[in-house]
């Protein structure tokens, strides 16, 4: 434990980015409290409502696609009928908007942001200035993202991954949804790598004295590791953002094949990204189910440090697996044969974070409320996308169910878990941190089982319908003979959706309830041991009364001898020792 | 379940202790973090430039039109202006301010320069009807120059506001990442350089 | 309710193969599947907290521990490798290897719809004798049939779902590949790729016919 006094300079050294932050008083004023607020609980607050707010536009979007996809060309509620160009426009804007409106802002931005000063003992992050212009520059992206259904040809219609050269050759006669989906993406990155830049830096330079790395929670791990992979992965494609706008609009001709470019390499740029991406979407979301099972469980996470070393190896060969998207793509197919077994090895390190949760289950002292519920749900529907992923990921398999509903039947069994039970887990679990408040367990429950159930409903038809060869991002399936049957799946899948939106409706009212009542005294409803429960319900100007120390790692749980069933890391070692009597 | 109440952390001795002293001081850490995800950006550009560039034999021809002199000139600009950046840190480091302030200015003047030599450059290379859409080979050079250019736009802006700010003693620490973004930057056109004018010859 | 009874009919000769991985992998790793959800349900089950009895204080630190998590996961390692090597041969036969052909046919993608040049009986391309068609490829049966892969806007994929065969059609490339139809019949294509509005429409359909109705459509 470093007791050394902190020396004037190196204080200077922390604080010069925002020399009027660090250990002064609390902003006054609605705006500089709320609004412009360089806070970072606010800022994560600020993340959380704009990405629910995105959540329910995608979800409207998933809304309209299925409507479209089970009663073709039929009038629906809230919405005209689309044609095939809004359709391709809808889907791809329900891509976009869910992975880089929802998955990011609510998994990273507002959790990663609430909890990482909380979790180490810190009063801020390492660059508040630079946090909230991380947020105001997300919001900007958001604008421009919502604005581009508004220009003249509609959004972009070239699916999320926007594949030239359609998104730069057909769309160019109306190519301002295009320009302005890039403009909003490449925002949104830069964004999201200023707020990374806090990210890594203040676990490593901000912990509470006595804090070794490895008594870092594991969702701190996590953090680090997704934005890491993020920042060593999006380089490339925003260089191949940039090119893809200079063929747009200067009619430059990188990846136009008459003009000597090549249509391939923008999806290595963008797959190189595109892989990693959906891990930093995961790994938030497995820090926090490795919060909450231990609590639950009364028990230490199992396997502390293969978990965090089998992430960091996940992240780093997710780097060198990017070409599975493209096995029948027309690269060259020696090149299959590799990315297939780098593809597939990524099994064992999952497995290794799998096997070390439900291990944390075994022997322990289970309870489940609502937020335990979602994170054992997480796992459970987890494992059927994880698993579903392997077809994909073996080249020749791959040949038949690449671009059908399967793969879109994988990908939303693995980031609907990762993206919406984490992030209902999560807000379940930290809730009474963040608003002083619990969110009320029986419209919890009645939550979780809805949405259980229907999630199950929407997407098992759609594996089923890949399966027997149903392509993805057809508009009206009736049109080919052989998608003939495939009506009655659509129809329960959408019936589904109905099902999930239904279900929402509890989550809603139980936000909203839960932002008003009174507070709760509690600091530490769930006797939770990890730093975060040691301040004030919600936190005030500076997190901590007194800025604690640690003095262990974060899952003490049931450590025989002691009096309690959790030793918090806060808490030193002669008081500890009183405790354990 | 017995209370928590003896457990609770502000009934037990939290000693005021201070705060962990950091290895590599924020700001600086911070620094090469961005420097890194930069790596990622030029370094997709770059690899996908000369991978093209080995299936288009037909650039050599193309890039044989760069001004390989005032490539030259700029080169040996940057590089002057890496040194005066490595003047002022070290100035910064001894706390002089007025010392610093000169070279951070020296160093942005040379960023100046460069911008204006390049410019040149782009209008020369425009007005001989190599614009970026007449083939990839231009369009790569004019993305990567470009992108390398407003790299270095960010940095006089950064040089200026450090210059500003420089009445605080505390700001002078500003230098240090600001001269590691500048030796970057410097560095991506050492790369460039070669790739786009020399090989070419 | 079996996931693969959904398959449509396999009607190429790779088509086989192609289900056997499938079904392999769906058992290797349904058998984990299963393992691992059932010991969630067993778990969940089997240790709600029952009062005075704690939890078990076991952090899964040292080797002897962690091996509870580290042996299944080389088992899974094995699997892994018993994927690859089946995957793998599967690929080689279908993407690598080239049969001599007997057919010719020269596939163009264009929003949005397939052109399909048949060599005829010279096997040469742009020849008089080609056969030209729009939405229709005709080939014989039971004869490999090697295909140039082209596009003229965008990329689309040729989807043949019955053939177990897809590929996508970039421009700017032509791209080889091969099948060989053993069942007579109509079947139908897709493509696969989005490529526009009229992604939704791009169909066509496979025509397999034996050696003399096949010779005899070349002639009309
Ligand atoms: C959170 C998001 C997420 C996650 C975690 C994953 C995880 C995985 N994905 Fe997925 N994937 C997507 C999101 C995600 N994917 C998206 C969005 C797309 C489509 C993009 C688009 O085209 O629009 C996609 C597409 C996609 C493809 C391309 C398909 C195609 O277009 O043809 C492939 C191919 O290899 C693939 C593979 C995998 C693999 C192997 C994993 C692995 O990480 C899974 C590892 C986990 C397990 C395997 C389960 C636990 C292990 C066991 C229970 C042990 C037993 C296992 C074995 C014996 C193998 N994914
Ligand atoms: C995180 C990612 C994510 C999530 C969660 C979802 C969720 C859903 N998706 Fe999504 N989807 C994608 C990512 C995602 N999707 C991607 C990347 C594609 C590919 C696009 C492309 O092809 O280019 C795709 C494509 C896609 C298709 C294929 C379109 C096609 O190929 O033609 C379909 C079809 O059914 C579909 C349906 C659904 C449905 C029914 C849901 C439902 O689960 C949605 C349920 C959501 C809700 C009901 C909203 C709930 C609201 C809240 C929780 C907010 C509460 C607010 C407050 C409290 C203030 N999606
Ligand atoms: Cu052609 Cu889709
Ligand atoms: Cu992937």
């Amino acid at each position: 434990m470093s007791t050394t006094t902190l020396q004037p300079e190196l204080l200077g050294e922390l604080n010069e980015l925002e020399p009027s932050e660090h250990g002064h008083a609390a902003p006054t004023g609605f705006i500089g409290k709320y609004v412009f607020s360089c806070d970072h609980k606010v800022i994560a607050m600020q993340y959380l409502f704009t990405g629910l707010f995105m959540a329910m536009a995608g979800g409207f979007l998933a809304y309209v696609i299925r409507h479209q996809l089970a009663f073709p060309g039929t009038k629906m509620l809230f919405h005209p009928i689309v044609n095939a160009r809004q359709y391709n426009a809808i889907s791809t804007m329900h891509g976009t908007i869910m992975i880089f409106w929802v998955a990011m802002p609510i998994l990273i931005g507002a959790f990663g942001n609430f909890l990482i000063p909380l979790m180490i003992g810190a009063d801020d992050m390492a660059f508040p200035r630079l946090n909230m212009l991380s947020y105001w520059t997300f919001l900007v992206s958001t604008i421009v993202l919502l604005a581009s259904f508004f220009v003249p040809g509609g959004a972009a219609a070239g699916g999320w991954t926007s594949y030239p050269t359609l998104s730069v050759q057909v769309i160019s006669s109306n190519h301002w949804g295009q320009v302005f989906w890039i403009l909003a993406v490449a925002l949104e990155f830069v964004s999201i790598l200023m707020g990374g830049i806090n990210y890594i830096t203040t676990p490593l330079n901000m912990r509470a004295p006595g804090m070794k790395l490895f008594d870092l929670p594991v969702f701190v791990w996590m953090q680090m590791t997704a934005t890491g992979l993020f920042m060593m992965s999006v380089g490339p494609l925003i260089a191949g953002a940039v090119l893809m706008l200079c063929d747009i609009l200067f009619q430059t001709g990188v990846y136009m094949p008459e003009k000597g470019g090549d249509p391939l390499l923008y999806q290595h740029l963008f797959w190189f990204f595109g892989h990693p991406e959906v891990y930093v979407v995961l790994l938030p979301t497995l820090g926090i189910i490795g919060e909450v099972i231990p609590v639950f469980s009364r028990k230490h996470l199992f396997g502390y440090k293969p978990i965090v070393f089998s992430t960091i190896a996940a992240g780093l060969l997710s780097i060198v697996v990017w070409a599975h998207h493209q096995f029948v793509s027309g690269m060259d197919p020696r090149l299959a044969a590799p990315f297939s077994i780098t593809t597939i090895i990524i099994s064992v390190p999952f497995s290794i974070v799998i096997f070390s949760m439900i291990a944390t289950l075994w022997g322990a002292a289970l309870t489940f409320p609502t937020p335990m519920l979602w994170a054992v749900g997480m796992l459970a529907e987890f494992l059927i996308g994880g698993t579903t992923g392997i077809h994909n990921g073996s080249a020749a398999s791959d040949i038949y169910v690449h671009d059908t509903y399967y793969v879109v039947g994988h990908f939303h069994y693995t980031l609907f878990p990762a993206v919406f039970y984490g992030m209902f887990c999560g807000l379940y679990y930290w809730w009474p941190k963040m608003f002083g408040r619990k969110l009320n367990e029986t419209l919890g429950k009645i939550h979780f089982w809805g949405t259980t159930v229907f999630f199950n409903m929407t997407f098992i038809p759609m594996l089923l319908m890949g399966i027997a060869g149903h392509q993805r991002r057809v508009f009206d399936p009736r049109s080919f003979g052989y998608l003939k049957d495939m009506g009655t799946l659509h129809v329960i899948a959408t019936y589904g959706l109905y099902g999930l939106w239904i279900y929402q409706i509890p989550f809603i009212i139980n936000v909203f309830c839960g932002l008003f009542g009174k507070r709760m005294t509690d600091r530490n409803p769930w006797r939770a041991s990890t730093m975060e429960w040691l301040a004030p319900s919600p936190p005030g100007h500076g997190n901590f009364e007194v800025l604690p120390e640690c003095y262990r790692g974060p899952y003490e749980y049931s450590k025989p001898g002691a009096a309690e069933d959790f030793i918090p890391q806060w808490l030193p070692e002669e008081t500890a020792g009183i405790a354990r009597k | 379940m017995s209370s928590l109440t003896h457990l609770h952390p502000l009934s037990a001795s939290v000693s005021r202790s201070p705060r962990r002293i950091p290895v590599i001081p924020a700001t600086r850490l911070g620094m090469w973090i961005f420097l890194a995800s930069e790596v990622g950006t030029f370094g997709g550009l770059i690899a996908t430039y000369v991978m093209m560039r080995m299936w288009h034999h037909e650039w050599l021809h193309e890039s044989a039109h760069t001004l390989l002199s005032i490539g030259t000139i700029n080169t040996v600009v940057l590089l002057t202006s890496s040194l005066t950046m490595v003047l002022a840190h070290e100035a910064a480091e001894a706390k002089e301010r007025a010392r610093t302030r000169r070279f951070l200015l020296l160093t942005a003047g040379l960023g100046l320069l460069f911008l204006c030599l390049k410019a040149f450059e782009y209008s020369h290379e425009i007005a001989g009807g190599h614009t970026p859409k007449v083939s990839v080979f231009w369009s790569f050079y004019f993305a990567m120059t470009g992108l390398h250019a407003l790299h270095i736009v960010g940095g006089l802006v950064l040089m200026l506001y450090a210059t500003l700010g420089l009445r605080h003693d505390c700001v002078l620490r500003r230098v240090a990442p600001i001269g590691l973004y500048w030796h970057f930057v410097d560095v991506v056109w050492i790369i460039l350089f070669p790739l786009m004018y020399v090989t070419t010859h | 309710m079996h996931l693969f009874s959904w398959l449509p009919e396999s009607i190429s000769s790779y088509g086989r193969e192609m289900d056997s991985l499938m079904w392999l992998i769906y058992y290797v790793v349904g058998v984990w599947f299963l393992l691992a959800e059932g010991l969630v349900f067993y778990f969940i089950f089997r240790f709600r907290r029952k009062e005075g009895v704690p939890a078990a204080y076991a952090t899964g630190r040292g080797l002897k521990a962690a091996s509870w998590v580290i042996v299944p996961a080389l088992l899974v390692l094995i699997c892994d490798f018993a994927i690859d090597a089946r995957g793998e041969a599967v690929w080689h036969h279908i993407k690598l290897e080239m049969p001599t052909p007997d057919v010719q046919v020269r596939i163009e993608a264009r929003q949005f719809a397939w052109m399909f040049r048949h060599a005829g009986p010279d096997g040469q391309f742009n020849s008089p004798d080609d056969v030209i068609t729009n939405g229709e490829l005709h080939v014989p049966v039971g004869k490999v049939v090697r295909f140039e892969l082209e596009s003229r806007d965008v990329i689309h994929s040729l989807w043949i779902p019955n053939l177990r065969l897809k590929q996508d059609a970039v421009p700017g490339r032509m791209i080889p590949g091969w099948f060989k139809a053993e069942k007579v019949g109509k079947y139908g294509i897709g493509c696969s790729q989005i490529c526009g509005n009229g992604h939704t429409v791009m169909g066509a359909t496979l025509v397999v016919q034996t050696q003399s109705d096949y010779d005899q459509w070349l002639k009309k």
